[in-house]
């Protein structure tokens, strides 16, 4: 399957802007340069548009196997093109459990027929995401997993990560751990604050979070291993994670967008498409958040895409699950925020979401836009003027805390592994 | 060389001299148990005393062979019954004194235990697996198996694989064989690796092919039971996969490697099938040379320093 792209504006290893012509065989990029001499017939003419490599997603639900009903290969592919992302990660909370090697190649299997874009796993930390008895990391590693996650499910105790961290040591493989303490959450549903108060709902401090950040760091530290912090959400998390680097803990750490462009206030009116896990917090929390999304503290910004069911979205804010619809809109308000409004270079934003996740993961083939690279790329127009409209998702989850905002930028194409998987008339 | 210790506790403080000393009245010791009648009543008129807790181990016949051989009454003890923890101890040493028993062996779950009984009590104490810490005789008998194959320690590549982090021969192994110029490395998951063991003088390994590459000597360690490892290892199968020692393993080692284990092995997990009985695996060997080191410890003991026979000499 050979494919031209032409006229694209495309930035080179060096960070400049330039008009190129892509050429893609057999999945590869074979060749980039100023008016490729390919005659093929067909070709996509991306005059005026951006071509950037395909966005990598290193914190999201697939829901599949198990939880079709929420999310399915499908479907959260099919979100994710529309999105500019080519790569997805599927977090381990599936039923059954992604926790051994079977789990994987299933997975894998299902994922061969049915996904438009590029599926890796993460290894479940324990069997059944229990809590207490070690899964077979490294049978899982050679079956294929990237990473070993603990799923969003922090009941465990710090011996049992502790081992974790020593043992995934032996596979040169990153750990995942999304950090709550459930004790101190309690049966808070939003950041404990001025507004929880003023709304009358029940708080989740930020040492919820912060507490088991330092313990994981920590632990990481001792066990020489790769400790990686999803989806954080507090000042004090960075602060955490900035220090940690500073003393040589081998620490990554991912944002998603709603933790730099949502704050608590948004909470004021019950919303509950704002209710997610770690909770929406502070303005002071979304500036640190920034700022360590500027200096490197966070080496990455993920989509957090967690669907659930709009039944179980529509009802009062303390009963409505956690979850939040946002493939389709991850790129596009994190570009508004930190490109438009903050100034950051595109590169510097991009790195965030291709390069960084491509190192992590240790896929080398991934994250840019290079002779030999996967032919994943996105096609992007910076100028359009797009009204975010959830009933248009190709997500199950069509709900969003973004709908009816107008941000700038349109995604009109996405190209995974040199296939066109999706394409808008432009 | 005069042997002049009471008790054999430890390999930690015991000097190459010493430790080639004892192998060599234990090959002679051999010729004994090789004999139709295996009697050298050299031990006529002691007694010997074993504490072994609840278990009929292969290690306590090994001793009550040993004890027999060299004509010396052995007497049982349950741990369980008396020796229950430590405090115990010291008066047990004093009974056992009072009574006239020459040699106490004991095996004890609780590490530290032999060297406390050492100390409150006038009899011989040989330490037969004290907690994790050590299991000196076994070390011994792993030695005078190499010695045999191999001529000598000084240079020789020997791998330790398995449980290390729970392993008291590999403790007294480490200690022995660094002591006599061999070069050690520990294999295993990093869970089960003791935090700093590469202060005493090994090197580390996770990746078992790295570990035993051009090796001299393997020597396999036993798992415990998969239900005591809790979060320490994901399961015995994962073991098998990255750890167990077979043929492809020993491509990576020398061609005259040999494999030994203490026993009871867990047979295709630990060592495959096709290793063993293949003449690379000595665990035959290091059964009989079990009661071989342990005539000679007690032998040695009962001298009190005292120049030996000169058939042992």
């Amino acid at each position: 399957m050979r494919l031209l792209i032409k006229n694209a504006s495309v930035f080179d290893e060096s960070g400049s802007l330039d008009i190129s012509d892509i050429f893609i065989d057999y999945g590869e990029i074979v060749e980039i340069g100023p008016k490729l001499n390919y005659d093929i017939p067909e070709y996509i003419d991306a005059k005026g548009k951006y071509v950037f490599p395909g966005l990598i997603d290193v914190s999201c639900k697939i829901c599949d196997p198990g939880f079709e009903y929420k999310e399915d290969i499908a479907t959260v592919s099919k979100s994710a093109i529309k999105g500019g992302f080519t790569t997805l990660t599927a977090s381990p909370d599936t039923n059954p459990v992604i926790d051994d090697k079977t789990v994987v190649k299933y997975i894998d299997n299902k994922a061969k027929n049915l996904s438009y874009v590029n599926i890796y796993q993460y290894g479940g930390m324990t069997k059944g995401l229990n809590g207490t008895q070690m899964s077979e990391v490294g049978q899982m590693k050679q079956a294929g997993v990237v990473a070993i996650s603990d799923g969003g499910k922090a009941d465990y105790d710090a011996s049992l990560l502790s081992n974790v961290l020593k043992y995934s040591t032996m596979f040169d493989i990153p750990v995942i751990t999304f950090c709550e303490d459930k004790s101190i959450s309690g049966a808070g549903v939003m950041n404990k604050g001025i507004i929880s108060t003023e709304v009358g709902l029940r708080g989740i401090p930020r040492e919820s979070e912060e507490v088991v950040v330092a313990r994981n760091l920590l632990l990481a530290k001792y066990a020489g291993a790769r400790i990686h912090i999803t989806n954080i959400s507090t000042k004090g998390s960075v602060w955490l994670i900035r220090e940690a680097k500073k003393n040589g803990v081998k620490a990554t750490c991912d944002t998603c967008p709603h933790y730099f462009t949502l704050t608590e206030e948004d909470l004021r009116g019950y919303g509950t498409f704002f209710k997610v896990k770690p909770p929406l917090r502070t303005k002071e929390d979304v500036e640190a958040v920034i700022e360590g999304i500027f200096d490197g503290t966070i080496d990455m910004v993920s989509s957090g895409h967690s669907p659930e069911t709009i039944e179980r979205k529509m009802t009062d804010f303390e009963n409505a699950a956690y979850g939040i619809s946002s493939l389709e809109t991850a790129f596009l308000v994190s570009y508004n925020c930190l490109v438009l409004e903050r100034g950051m270079g595109i590169m510097d934003f991009l790195k965030k979401l291709t390069v960084n996740p491509a190192k992590f993961l240790n896929l080398p083939e991934k994250g840019g836009l290079q002779v030999g690279m996967s032919a994943d790329m996105f096609i992007f127009d910076a100028h359009a003027e797009n009204k975010i409209d959830p009933s248009t998702f190709a997500s199950k989850a069509k709900f969003s805390p973004y709908s009816g905002k107008t941000v700038k930028g349109k995604v009109l194409g996405t190209i995974v592994q040199g296939r066109i998987m999706y394409l808008q008339e432009f | 060389m005069k042997f002049t210790r009471k008790d054999f506790i430890s390999l930690k403080d015991v000097s190459s001299g010493e430790i080639n000393y004892i192998l060599k009245v234990a090959e002679t010791m051999k010729h004994v148990i090789a004999q139709k009648n295996k009697r050298a009543a050299i031990l006529n008129g002691k007694s010997v005393i074993t504490l072994f807790g609840n278990t009929l181990s292969r290690n306590k016949i090994s001793y009550d062979l040993a004890a027999g051989y060299l004509g010396a009454n052995v007497v049982e003890m349950k741990l369980g019954d008396e020796g229950g923890d430590l405090g115990n101890l010291i008066d047990l040493g004093r009974i056992i004194d009072q009574m006239g028993g020459d040699f106490i062996i004991i095996r004890h779950p609780m590490s530290g235990s032999a060297k406390l009984l050492a100390e409150s009590a006038l009899a011989c104490v040989i330490n037969a697996g004290d907690g994790i810490n050590e299991n000196p005789t076994q070390s011994l008998l792993d030695l005078l198996t190499i010695k045999e194959q191999k001529g000598g320690f000084k240079n020789l590549k020997v791998s330790i694989i398995g449980d290390v982090m729970h392993s008291r021969v590999a403790r007294s192994n480490i200690w022995a064989l660094t002591t006599l110029g061999a070069r050690v490395s520990v294999i295993g998951p990093p869970t089960l690796i003791p935090d700093f063991i590469d202060s005493l003088g090994v090197k580390i390994f996770y990746n078992a092919y790295e570990g035993v590459e051009s090796a001299d000597v393997i020597l396999s360690l036993k798992l415990q039971p998969e239900r005591q490892y809790g979060s320490l290892m994901p399961s015995t199968n994962e073991y098998r996969n990255l750890f167990k020692i077979d043929s492809e393993m020993l491509s990576y080692a020398k061609p005259d490697v040999i494999v030994m284990h203490p026993g009871p092995i867990n047979r295709g997990i630990e060592i495959s099938s096709q290793i063993i009985g293949t003449k690379n695996c000595l665990i035959d060997d290091q059964i009989t040379n079990g009661v071989a080191v342990r005539m000679a410890l007690l032998y040695l003991l009962s001298m009190g320093g005292n120049p030996i026979n000169e058939a042992f000499n």
